[in-house]
């Protein structure tokens, strides 16, 4: 009986002081990973590449689902809004919700499973194959090189990919309120333009997706950094980023929205 | 994935230039960033006692337009009133004896505040109060109101039954 309970508190003490470990190493990543930045900004072509591979390849996913997300918003907000006969308040609902919340957020968490997956599995496949200590071999910091230009190719992509999915958003609602189910179309943009102030809401939503954007990428680059060199590490190392930054991403939300939308109208 | 830098490059453009369009069709077309924020105004005070539901940010409207937008509400723990500050334009000048009263916008709808302009020949200077207020209308009390008043009238019309 005792023997059980202390192998399991042994055993979930364990855990945390792995979680702990995992979480100082994180820490200390991303500082060497800020301090390592130099080359990324002076060889700017390295990060061009990375804002391809993360930004312009997400490109279909987030516009699509924008788009959608938008659509649905209108159909849904406009069978509610009728029964109080303010159907004119449908590009309020539809842009407050987009640019608040569902766009920074929708747009993360496709991002993590997009991109930041896509980080991971090429940082760990680079480990496994020891393309990093090759990197070093030649005197070549694999973090200046390899993580940095990767981290800021991300972080720049994830503000842009958020306000497209917003726009896209918008776009979809007006589709679908104004073109097909016949809200009034200067109803729809003037109570918008009324509701939606660009400090509160826009800048917000924006200084939320850049908060997202470095979150993930410093999850799916450790992740990668610290998977074990086999294909079965790699794999589960995907696997935790995306789960792990979707977890975050919620979280981080959470907190953000708490701060930055007391008490605003 | 080998590509050539030239198109790598314009396909970062293309995104980078989808982002910023992106951002201004949030900020212009979405947000109202230039209708009134940037312009530089003025501050006026008023004392309510009651403003009801109204909120900052509220607009101040004069013959319905809107020229400025409430700054800040705080109570008063001398004069046991409500303190607004009104933001108002700098294009728009006000006379001294200017009256303000916060209205609804339809039966529901947000609270405003509405700016009457008196006839005065001296303008209002930033920091200066209006002395002319009228409170929020507080719905409950208009409705206790008519209750009242035809619980009075019922009772009259019992009597000449009678």
């Amino acid at each position: 009986m005792m023997e059980g309970l202390a192998h399991g508190l042994r055993k979930l003490g364990a855990r945390v002081v792995d979680a702990v470990w995992r979480l100082g190493m994180a820490s200390r990543f991303l500082v060497l990973t800020l301090i390592y930045s130099g080359t990324s900004f002076r060889r700017f072509q390295l990060v061009i590449k990375e804002v391809f591979n993360s930004g312009v390849l997400s490109l279909i996913i987030i516009l699509v689902s924008g788009l959608f997300v938008g659509m649905v918003l209108g159909l849904q907000g406009y069978e509610t809004l009728q029964t109080y006969g303010s159907e004119e308040a449908l590009g309020v609902l539809v842009a407050l919700s987009l640019v608040r919340e569902l766009g920074p957020v929708v747009a993360a968490l496709l991002f993590a499973s997009r991109a930041g997956s896509a980080i991971t599995a090429e940082i760990g496949l680079m480990k496994a194959t020891e393309q990093l200590s090759a990197l070093e071999m030649m005197a070549l910091n694999p973090i200046a090189r390899v993580i940095a230009p990767r981290f800021w190719g991300a972080v720049i992509s994830m503000p842009m990919l958020a306000a497209m999915f917003s726009a896209m958003g918008v776009f979809g609602g007006y589709l679908v309120g104004v073109v097909l189910l016949g809200v009034d179309e200067g109803a729809f943009w003037s109570q918008m333009q009324a509701a939606v102030d660009f400090r509160d809401d826009i800048v917000n939503g924006i200084i939320k997706s850049a908060v997202f954007g470095v979150a993930i990428t410093l999850i799916a680059l450790f992740e990668g950094y610290d998977a074990p060199p086999t294909a079965e590490g790699v794999s589960r190392a995907t696997t935790r980023t995306v789960v792990t930054s979707s977890l975050a991403i919620l979280a981080l939300d959470f907190v953000l929205t708490s701060f930055m939308f007391r008490g605003v109208g | 994935m080998a590509m050539k830098r030239s198109t790598l490059d314009l396909w970062v453009g293309v995104f980078v230039a989808a982002g910023l369009a992106a951002l201004m069709f949030l900020a212009f077309k979405v947000g109202s960033m230039g209708a009134f924020d940037v312009a530089s105004s003025y501050t006026i005070k008023a004392d309510f006692e009651n403003v009801g539901g109204l909120k900052v940010r509220a607009p101040v409207k004069s013959a319905g337009v809107v020229v400025g937008r409430v700054s800040d509400i705080h109570f008063n723990p001398e004069t046991y009133e409500a303190e607004v500050m009104l933001n108002i334009d700098d294009r728009f000048k006000f006379p001294k004896d200017s009256s303000v009263a916060i209205m609804t916008s339809g039966l529901l709808g947000e609270q405003y505040v509405a700016l009457e302009a008196g006839g005065d020949d001296k303008m209002l200077a930033p920091g200066d109060s209006l002395k002319i207020t009228q409170s929020a209308v507080v719905l409950e009390n208009l409705i206790g109101q008519f209750l009242y008043n035809k619980g009075d009238g019922g009772g009259e019309s019992d009597k000449a039954a009678k």
